[in-house]
């Protein structure tokens, strides 16, 4: 049960900067992703929620408390590394115990060969024992907890790093890239089950991944992160729909969104002989981006269904076809706007099972269309221009 | 102006106070304790040296000090190279360390690419031999291998002082650990390409092993040249004396001779302390591959 | 078929090629000289006398009696109890505290490295000069404190320990950069996660993950300091020659004496496959721990 909140966070590592003033508030119970490249600063946010590191300037606090001076051992998380960090000499059973061992058992006793000459804290070191063999069983490691590390496949090991987290009952639950050591179809499976026990715990997690599936997947809210900067903070659907800025656009989606420079003009946005019948609201001679998804454009073309008219004002390209990507369930076509062959598309089209096992061919010329409600524009900088205002500005106009 | 300045001053107290911080009681006396004990580590080279500038009388002067009073070290020197064969010792030492280390080399290598990269009959009993022999030291074997250089009447020759260690079973070792890594699709496309062995070898896996074999000739000359035992057995006249071996006489002239002995002690220490300044990463490296083999 | 049989086979002649050379060295430096050793120890062969016979267990029965073999055998073993507490702690703790040092590791590393490559048996003439019985350094010092004069080398009582202090001086470097290599191998994360799990007291990590991370570089400097001890040569026969009165006479200057200076080749031969057994049983320690190691 924690809420933990981050304020202007800076960090520098000798001359370069990690993280440029970062504040962002994780709600009690609440699944957050910290996503970004590598080098982004991820890690060493983690790091420093965890305590490992200090930070330069900012304050970390949990349910209110202050946590920036604190070791560790006082800030009540629990972290699962990228590499499991587990103890190769101790059993799953010594590596799950260590954490209760050393909150638990006096100074002295933590000494070797303590244990015959304490007797009198043998209930203590059974209750342990008992604690352990509860997690294990809930996360179905019991018949493991005498296999010492190396005896074991990277998912049980995931799970006895879960579990040397969960022992602790830790109020925060931090995870720095836990999934990146797994095959690919293992991965997928660990993630559910991460998801399961983030619901049935309801503890606070941070979970910080390069993946954007991941962080799509598992979190309520992402923040993405970039050159130390925090970009956009949002629920995976928010960050997907409006993206605050062209980072985020180009970093979340697969294939990458589309994004056309536009000019304009009194009758609309102009892309080279193309005139986009959109907002007629901004200041003639203005350079503007508008990103289109690719599964927002649908193709036409000679031989193909004809295409259902779409509401509202609709956008128009001709694009030359350069490849077809089959899927098996949808496929991705990439090409270029024909008459500006710089201009890279992408178009993500669901397949209908009718077109069965034949190889997809498409013409080289084709005519896309796409609802123009679907567009995000962009500043020449790479802002979101916000959507409000844009509807706003062409009601005005209209 | 000010509120620009304020945080700015804060943050350098910080780092003031932080850096105040680390200095912990415990850590300056750690310290000073790590001192003390590499004065002692050097102290035996300083007193060397210093002795070696000193007429004989000095050097036990009841109050010593580091600087010599009466300055004889260019006395002291040309005796020990002018006056005695220390150039010849030198020059023994020298053939020796490389005679032994070019054939280890020559024999090595070879091997340990057979044992690394080619599977054939014998192969296994051959590794296991040569596991089995590291163990083994020349105090062991010395008895037979003197006996048989007496029966052939090489002794007191340069190919008795080198004999044996012509093969080095701990190269053989460590190169076949360091060849095993090297990928086969490497070996298989030169072979492709129309590389023979030999060429793949010398091509291929010599420049790669570069950092190993640079590792055990620096071991492999040290030891050899710091080695006592073996010039003690087999070498009987001053005309095959090594420059480890010469400080044997010094015994019996200890008494008259402290100067002297001292400068002939720093002449024969000096290669192995420009080794230590040159080669001692990669001796280092001979070291720990050593431990690795575990 | 026959295409990759004659590929084979040409395979086969140069692997053979390849370790002739090393193989005929082996048979005549290793294995030749080794069953040598142990016939000869089963006879009275001297290089004096050109007449000799097989004796069988003579020589070892002989040794059993020999009261220079168990006075031998006897030193060997206090100099090692002298010498090994030393050469596994001082080295340990070296590492331990230079490896978390950021300001003057390297220098601390460098000196404490310099004896290892230095000649032992100069160095050893310095040393007996430090520790002069008269004017020595050491006793200097030791006056100062209003302690000795000790004649260090010179006196049955002191003379071991003096020599295992060379010793200890000699090989201090080299068991600490052992232990700064499985100090650095020892994964950072491990730490984080000690520092997490509430082990952050620098007893509770040595104890809960440097020590126990340290095991394969501990065994490994123990059986090698273990056999270097057992090889003490170099400084006995440049500063004691086994004097005063045979209290520095260990193993293996022993078996030098008997062997190389009164030249009985068969007591000598059996004292050397005693000195073998004696590391066969060092080096089974360590392979039988590293085997434990991979299969646990």
């Amino acid at each position: 049960m924690a809420r933990l909140t981050l304020s202007d966070i800076h960090k520098s590592f000798g001359s370069t900067e990690v993280l440029k003033g970062i504040s962002l508030d994780v709600a009690n119970g609440e699944f957050l992703s910290l996503v970004g490249s590598s080098g982004c600063g991820k890690s060493t946010l983690l790091r420093i929620i965890s305590g490992l590191e200090t930070p330069d300037r900012g304050t970390i606090e949990i349910d209110g408390k202050a946590m920036t001076a604190l070791a560790p051992k006082a800030r009540g998380v629990a972290m699962v590394f990228q590499d499991y960090a587990l103890y190769p000499h101790m059993t799953v059973a010594q590596n799950m115990a260590m954490p209760l061992i050393m909150a638990r058992l006096p100074f002295h006793a933590r000494l070797p060969g303590m244990k015959w000459l304490t007797p009198h804290l043998a209930p203590l070191r059974a209750e342990m024992a008992g604690q352990v063999e509860q997690v294990a069983q809930q996360l179905h490691i019991d018949h493991l907890l005498e296999r010492r590390p190396a005896q074991l496949s990277g998912g049980q090991r995931q799970r006895v790093a879960l579990g040397r987290a969960l022992v602790r009952n830790p109020t925060l639950f931090l995870m720095d890239e836990p999934l990146s050591n797994l095959d690919a179809k293992l991965r997928v499976k660990v993630r559910t089950e991460i998801v399961d026990l983030h619901r049935a715990s309801g503890l606070t997690f941070v979970y910080v991944t390069h993946d954007q599936v991941e962080a799509m997947t598992m979190s309520d809210r992402v923040a993405l992160l970039q050159a130390g900067t925090l970009l956009q903070v949002a629920p995976p659907a928010t960050l997907y729909a409006e993206p605050q800025s062209i980072d985020v656009a180009k970093f979340i989606g697969s294939p990458e969104i589309n994004l056309l420079p536009v000019c304009a003009e009194p009758e609309g946005l102009r892309l080279g002989a193309t005139l986009l019948p959109l907002s007629h609201g901004f200041k003639p001679g203005t350079d503007l981006i508008v990103g289109l998804r690719p599964e927002a454009l649908r193709l036409s073309a000679p031989g193909l269904a004809q295409l259902r008219p779409a509401e509202g004002p609709e956008l128009q390209l001709d694009m030359v076809q350069a490849s077809i990507e089959d899927l098996g369930s949808e496929i991705v076509v990439h090409g270029a706007v024909a008459a500006l062959p710089d201009i890279a598309l992408r178009i993500r089209a669901q397949k209908s099972l009718q077109s069965g096992v034949h190889k997809i061919a498409l013409p080289e010329r084709l005519s896309l269309h796409a609802p123009m409600a679907t567009a995000v524009i962009f500043d020449i900088n790479g802002k979101r221009l916000d959507p409000q205002s844009v509807a706003r500005r062409q009601e005005a106009l209209a | 102006m000010s509120h620009i300045t304020a945080p700015q001053s804060v943050a350098l107290t910080a780092k003031l106070r932080q850096t105040l911080g680390q200095i912990r009681p415990a850590h300056v006396v750690v310290t000073l304790v790590l001192f003390i004990g590499a004065w002692l580590m050097i102290f035996p080279y300083i007193w060397m040296v210093s002795s070696s500038l000193k007429p004989a009388a000095e050097v036990y002067d009841a109050d010593f000090s580091i600087i010599p009073k009466t300055f004889a070290g260019v006395k002291n020197y040309s005796d020990v190279l002018f006056g005695q064969p220390y150039p010849r010792f030198m020059l023994n030492s020298l053939i020796v360390c490389v005679g032994i280390l070019a054939v280890q080399l020559l024999t090595a290598v070879p091997a340990a690419y057979a044992l690394a990269k080619f599977r054939f009959r014998g192969s296994a009993i051959l590794l296991g031999t040569v596991i089995a022999c590291l163990t083994i030291p020349i105090n062991v074997t010395s008895i037979p291998i003197y006996l048989g250089l007496v029966k052939v009447g090489l002794l007191d020759t340069y190919m008795s002082m080198m004999f044996p260690f012509f093969v080095s079973v701990f190269a053989i070792f460590l190169f076949r650990q360091f060849f095993r890594g090297f990928p086969d699709s490497i070996i298989d496309a030169a072979r492709v390409d129309g590389m023979t062995e030999i060429e793949i070898v010398l091509r291929l896996i010599l420049p790669a092993a570069l950092p190993a074999i640079a590792a055990f000739s620096v071991f492999s000359f040290v030891s050899h040249w710091n080695d006592l035992y073996w010039p003690l057995i087999v070498v009987q006249s001053q005309d095959k004396m090594t420059a480890t071996l010469s400080m044997m006489q010094y015994q019996s002239e200890f008494d008259t001779n402290y100067g002297r002995s001292f400068a002939a002690a720093t002449v024969v220490t000096i290669p192995m302390l420009l080794v230590f300044l040159f080669a001692r990463r990669a001796f280092i490296r001979g070291i720990t591959m050593s431990g690795v083999k575990g | 078929m026959s295409v990759r049989t004659t590929f084979e086979r040409r395979q086969n002649r140069i692997a053979y090629a390849f370790v002739a050379p090393a193989t005929l060295l082996i048979v005549l430096i290793y294995l030749a000289p080794m069953a040598m050793v142990a016939l000869t120890s089963f006879t009275d062969y001297t290089l004096v006398s050109d007449y000799w016979e097989w004796v069988g267990f003579d020589n070892y029965r002989q040794m059993l009696a020999d009261p220079a073999v168990s006075n031998a055998v006897r030193n060997t073993f206090v100099y090692a109890a002298l010498f090994l507490p030393g050469a596994f702690i001082i080295p340990l703790l070296l590492a331990i505290a230079i490896q978390e040092r950021k300001q003057f590791r390297s220098i601390l590393e460098l000196v404490y490295f310099l004896p290892v490559t230095s000649t032992l048996a100069a160095m050893a003439l310095v040393w007996a000069g430090l520790m002069d019985s008269r004017q020595g350094v050491i006793n200097a010092a030791l006056g100062w404190f209003g302690l000795g004069p000790l004649n260090f080398l010179g006196d049955p009582g002191t003379v071991l320990f003096a020599l295992a202090g060379i010793s200890l001086w000699s090989v201090i470097g080299f068991n600490m950069v052992l232990f700064l290599a499985g100090l650095t191998a020892i994964p950072r994360s491990l730490y984080e996660a000690a520092a997490i799990d509430g082990a952050d007291h620098p007893v509770d990590q040595f104890f809960r993950v440097t020590w126990p991370m340290l095991a394969p570089t501990s065994v490994f400097v123990a059986v090698t300091s273990s056999i270097t001890a057992f090889k003490l040569f170099d400084t006995v026969a440049i500063l004691t020659k086994g004097k005063p009165d045979h209290a520095s006479e260990v193993f293996l200057y022993l078996t030098f004496l008997e062997g190389f200076e009164y030249f009985n080749m068969g007591y000598a031969s059996a004292l050397s496959v005693v000195f073998l057994g004696v590391i066969f049983i060092f080096a089974a320690v360590q392979t039988f721990w590293a085997d434990r190691q991979t299969h646990s």
